[in-house]
């Protein structure tokens, strides 16, 4: 054996025996200083062999010794601190992974609270503040030759990654701020970026290095669910750090590259968030990544785009901007656009999908279009049509508009990127916000454009720019001088025109001439024969007027009068036919609900109507019931007669309004002013008149006749089939009714028959009649009386509520699973109510 | 940055009820010599003139003198308590209302059945020139009054045919002491004559339809005109004596009855066939409001000294507005 090894070994056992046995203070003090030389950084360090030997195979012991010896009893043998800093040296000069380790392990070894345990977890936070974390990562980067040395780096890994929670559990209440895992993950992040700067330098002075290390432990930190603490504070570093620097790119690359494919997935997500928008960054950090790594393939061509829709559109711009970055990846980008595709136009996706994954899937197209040029895409020319096309017919059947918009958005955007030359497609839909950023989405270049201002290297404007830009200024100004002044200088009138504000002017529209009949049946008849169309527009203005103000007419010729309008067709343009026609059809059934609404109800089963008509008698049905259900209902047609009619007398009838109640008010408040009251109840609280509900006779009416049919297919209508739009309406129109009949008598009845119904129908695919049928349930759970539901229906209930219970948690579409939660709540307020009945 | 709403136009002031019939013509009298005793004049389709108190806000006397005719047009003479009335009888009546009085003490014949409103310019002399449509279809006579002398009968060109004479308008410059009338035509054009040379100074086409109203700012030597059709014309007359057009102003309905410009010249009113007031900003003619009160349509709109705004319809109401008053 080497002399020189066992004389280190000699002393260091001589060392832990005095330390062990020793009270005296200047023996420990110098035991510790001469030991002090093996770590160097002394006047006279030892041998580099020495040196070595202690490092490797001493040290630890050593530590362990010095955790055994730690109390407070013993540090106050020097009462000038030395023996603490000397103490402390050693864990913080020393070898940083096996200090760290020993540290990690006295720590859970020493029972807590006590003077110990704080005094460690002080030493950890001083070696985290004196960058000792980034020695020890560095430490295991270099080319390691030594046995056991993966065991000896998992367990690092271990816990370097998990000192928080470690320190967390042991340190309860007492835990220090840094080791909270939002300070601690920020400062490894630092110490990583630390560690590669190091590693960099080391490349460059030709040394080997390797990353997988750091790479471990960023994967783990990722899938521990910690990539926003500490990819916020890497990436900006490596952002810049990787801007002029192949060599960096290329440590980044290995970085990445070295990424377990288990933690793959949590560290690309973490970047992509990382870098909303900026795919150029994300093209540096990665590098050809995805095709190198199937794990990273898959992650970033499928996971992202088909398994998870949380994600924003910043971060889809940033991921495919990223695919369409290399030549070497655009295939990947075109891979991708015919698989969104695909899914895009599949129907039971577009049945089964929500709403808001579908506006995801459709954003990342919108997005992937504006990347690919028209040759790109001539390759798969046909195929993309053709997903195209099945995907546009099932959007547009969807009942849902939002999703019928996006099919129109993305089948317009689609279609003229394919076929560029070709007639544009042109749907007309409303342009919204969400239309509005979708279109945004496909302009190519936008998203250029947008980075360069994140990025904030916008160059200064040129010295040329700015002064053509001043010189635009005084022209702009030269010319906003007021244009009135120089041909009319003489007009040396003051008045400024801020004491002339207009006023409103919208009320300026055209007078029609005054063509409109005075009577119902006169009505009628220019509807249905009259050619002079001026006279057809005033005609049905006026119609509806008319009907309230003539009960009796009304009444004489009801139906007739609901089948000319049912079948009126717009001739004109006349703004706002729909509005006019279904009002002037709901004041018809309001004047004479029964048969009004047994002839409506039985049309819309009738062969020979359009979806259309079959649509406004569902409307109109809804809006005359609730008019009917209203309490005082036929107090307001006679001031409406007064506006519509355009009498003149009534012309002011607004300001006679206020009047009249201005005076009654008045003359109220003069008698209470008089009045002295003695009981102390003041004076009786104004009621609303009550009346009864006019619906309460009529309800059967409006409601059995629309329940009854639906099951029965006509050769043009098919409820069960291919009509579920309307099946939806109907749903949704059987609710309201169910909702308007309450107080009535026929209610209960109403909702066994509704129930029934809604039963039949549970698993219905689409969404808007579930969503009816949800409304239907609440609506039964609001009319029909507590009592009757739990005596009459309550086994239907019970079904119904483990069906609202499925829902709740099952289904796509959030609207769905809100509506069944709230009818599960009125379900469970039923029963509270009920409760301290049976008691 | 939010534009605010604009406010809804106001209502009338106040609502004179009560001549039982459509009124066709409104004049404000009092003014200075009336001690604050603000009256306002207006004529019927019934023929009768009713003199209403804007304090009462009632009529403190009726005026019956042209035997059930509509009466057309009513001027006050100024420096005096003389009141002109023109009449559908083809008379024009002159009032004494001092002191209570209300007798006919003149009165002309007509000689044209038309209803072009007469026109007169009186500066406080005893002597004044009166405007009114004579004989021929075409021609506008002056008269010197009150001695009642044929001044001059001015006669289109033979090749012109402008139509029957719509509106009349006498006013004299400052500057000159010709007294000058602004004619508008049923062609649709404005003409500009020089009573003592009897002749056409200046002629402009500014409608495509009758000139139903004008009205002249002999400061700004700017007036404007409204006609059957859906546009006010604005035209100016430059030192030449030579009127031009402006600039026209579309309206949501066609026709115009009558067109004033408020004495402050700040803003002008124009009574619309379409029931509306419509109120302009004078300099700049930008819309300023459109009243819609009246059910009929509206035949006169008239502005007192103060800056009040008087319109009478055919619904028989006459409503009294207050806007933009300088206070």
């Amino acid at each position: 054996m080497d002399p020189a090894l066992s004389v280190v070994r000699l002393t260091v056992r001589e060392a832990i025996h005095t330390l062990s046995s020793s009270e005296d203070c200047g023996l420990i003090l110098s035991t510790l200083r001469f030991l002090k030389r093996y770590l160097g950084e002394t006047e006279d360090p030892a041998l580099p062999e020495e040196q070595e030997e202690f490092a490797t195979v001493h040290f630890s012991a050593f530590l362990r010794c010095l955790v055994i010896k730690l109390s407070p009893v013993w540090l106050e043998l020097s009462p000038d601190g030395q023996l603490e800093e000397l103490w402390d040296s050693f864990f913080l000069k020393g070898p940083a992974d096996q200090a760290f380790l020993v540290l990690m392990e006295a720590l859970e070894s020493t029972a807590g609270p006590s003077f110990c345990l704080m005094k460690m977890a002080q030493l950890l936070a001083n070696f985290l503040s004196q960058r000792r974390m980034a020695a020890l990562m560095e430490e295991q980067c270099r080319p390691q030759k030594k046995p056991g040395f993966t065991l000896l780096q998992e367990t690092l890994l271990n816990k370097v990654v998990g000192l928080p929670d470690h320190l967390g559990n042991r340190l309860q209440q007492d835990n220090l701020a840094l080791f909270f895992p939002q300070n601690y993950f920020p400062l490894l992040g630092e110490e990583v970026v630390r560690v590669l700067q190091g590693i960099v330098d080391a490349l460059r002075g030709g040394l080997d290095c390797s990353v997988s290390f750091m790479s471990r432990v960023l994967g783990k930190i990722c899938i521990q669910g910690r990539q926003k603490e500490i990819l916020d504070v890497l990436v900006p570093q490596l952002t810049v750090l990787t801007q002029g620097s192949c060599l960096w790119q290329r440590v980044c690359w290995r970085l990445m590259e070295q990424v377990p494919d288990r933690t793959m997935e949590a560290v690309l997500i973490g970047l992509v968030e990382a870098t909303p928008g900026r795919p150029e960054v994300l093209s540096r950090l990665l590098g050809n990544l995805v095709v190198k790594s199937k794990k990273a393939q898959f992650v970033m061509t499928q996971k992202l785009l088909f398994l998870q829709y949380q994600h924003t559109t910043p971060m889809l711009q940033s991921l495919l901007g990223y695919l369409a970055m290399d030549s070497q990846r655009r295939p990947l980008l075109i891979q991708a656009l015919k698989e969104l595709l695909e899914t895009w136009g599949s129907s039971s996706a577009v049945r089964h999908a929500p709403v808001t994954q579908q506006h995801y899937l459709s954003a990342a197209i919108l997005i992937c279009l504006a990347h690919l040029r028209e040759p790109e895409l001539r390759d798969s020319q046909d195929e993309l049509l053709a997903s195209m096309m099945a995907g546009v017919k099932c959007h547009l059947d969807s009942s849902l508009p939002t999703v019928r918009r996006l099919g129109m958005i993305v089948a317009e955007i689609i279609s003229s990127q394919i076929h560029p030359e070709g007639p544009p497609l042109k749907f007309q839909y409303e342009d919204d916000e969400l239309s509005r950023e979708l279109l945004a989405l496909a302009i190519p270049g936008t998203s250029d454009s947008s980075t360069v201002l994140a990025g904030g290297s916008a160059p200064a404007p040129t010295a040329s720019e700015t002064l053509a830009k001043t010189m635009d200024d005084g022209v702009e100004s030269a010319n906003g001088s007021d244009p009135q002044v120089g041909p009319q200088g003489s007009d040396s009138d003051l008045d400024s025109d801020d004491e002339f504000i207009p006023y409103d002017m919208s009320g300026d529209i055209e007078l029609k001439s005054n063509k409109a009949p005075l009577y119902v049946r006169d009505c009628m008849e220019v509807l249905t024969s009259s050619e002079d169309m001026e006279r057809w527009e005033a005609a049905l203005r006026a119609l509806e007027g008319l009907v309230y103000r003539s009960p009796e007419a009304t009444r004489e010729v009801s139906v007739e009068l609901a089948k000319v309008l049912l079948h009126l067709e717009e001739r004109t343009c006349v703004s706002g036919f729909e509005g006019l026609r279904q009002r002037a059809l709901v004041a018809v059934i309001v004047m004479d609900p029964a048969r009004v609404a047994e002839y409506l109800t039985s049309q819309f089963y009738a062969l020979n109507y359009s979806l259309r008509q079959r649509l406004d008698i569902l409307d109109v049905l809804t809006l005359s019931a609730q008019e009917l259900s209203r309490p005082g209902h036929l107090k307001r047609p006679t001031q409406q007669v007064s506006c519509g009619s355009g009498a003149p007398v009534l012309a002011t009838s607004q300001a006679d309004c206020t009047g009249v109640s201005g005076w009654r008010t008045v003359v109220e408040e003069r008698i209470r002013s008089k009045t002295r009251r003695f009981s102390k109840q003041g004076f009786p609280r104004r009621e609303l008149a009550s009346s009864p509900s006019e619906f309460n006779s009529v309800a059967g009416y409006f409601f059995f006749p629309l329940i009854q049919h639906f099951d029965r297919p006509l050769v043009t209508f098919d409820l069960l089939g291919d009509d579920q739009l309307v099946l939806g309406r109907l749903t949704h129109t059987l609710a309201a009714l169910m909702y308007l009949a309450i107080n009535t008598t026929v209610a209960v009845s109403m909702g066994k028959a509704l129930l029934e119904f809604v039963w039949v129908l549970r698993f219905h695919v689409d969404i808007y009649v579930r969503r009816g049928l949800l409304s239907a349930v609440s609506s039964i759970l609001l009319s029909v009386p507590a009592e009757r539901l739990l005596g009459d229906l309550s086994d239907e209930l019970l079904e119904a509520r483990s069906w609202l219970a499925d829902v709740a948690e099952k289904d796509v579409d959030e609207d769905c699973r809100e509506q069944a939660v709230r009818a599960l709540l009125l379900l469970e307020r039923l029963k509270d109510r009920l409760l301290p009945l049976s008691h | 940055m939010a534009v605010p709403l604009p406010l809804p136009p106001p209502g009338p002031q106040f609502v004179l009820r009560g001549t039982q019939s459509a009124v066709n013509a409104l004049h404000f009298g009092g003014g200075a010599q009336a001690q604050g005793r603000q009256l306002l004049f207006s004529g019927s389709q019934s023929g009768l003139v009713h003199i209403w108190s804007l304090q009462t806000r009632r009529t403190v006397a009726t005026l019956d003198g042209h035997g059930g005719q509509s009466v057309t047009w009513l001027q006050m003479l100024p420096q005096s308590h003389q009141l002109l009335s023109q009449g559908r009888d083809l008379r024009l009546c002159l009032w004494d209302l001092a002191e209570g009085r209300n007798a006919i003490v003149d009165s002309v014949c007509l000689e044209s059945v038309a209803f072009c409103r007469s026109s007169v310019l009186a500066e406080g002399q005893a002597r004044w020139l009166l405007a009114l449509p004579g004989k021929g279809s075409d021609e506008v006579q002056i008269l010197e009054m009150p001695s009642k002398t044929s001044v001059c009968t001015l006669k289109p060109e033979a090749d012109a045919k402008p139509g029957m004479p719509m509106c009349l308008g006498l006013w004299q410059a400052e500057s000159s002491p010709r007294p000058l009338l602004l004619a508008g035509y049923e062609d649709g054009s404005v003409a500009l004559w020089d009573v003592w040379e009897r002749k056409v100074c200046s002629r402009v086409s500014c409608h495509e339809e009758p000139v139903m109203g004008l009205d002249f700012d002999s400061q700004k030597a700017r007036g404007v005109s409204g006609s059957a059709g859906k546009a006010l014309a604005v035209w100016s007359l430059n030192g030449q004596q030579a009127l031009q057009v402006c600039s026209t102003h579309q309206l949501t309905n066609p026709g115009i009855s009558d067109i004033t410009v408020r004495p402050d010249r700040k803003i002008l009113a124009t009574a619309g066939w379409d029931h509306r007031i419509r109120v302009f900003h004078w300099r700049t003619m930008k819309p300023l409001a459109v009243l819609a009160f009246h059910s009929a349509s509206v035949h006169c709109v008239a502005f007192a000294t103060n800056g009040l705004l008087a319109a009478g319809s055919k619904d028989q109401r006459i409503s009294i507005w207050s806007l933009y008053q300088r206070t």
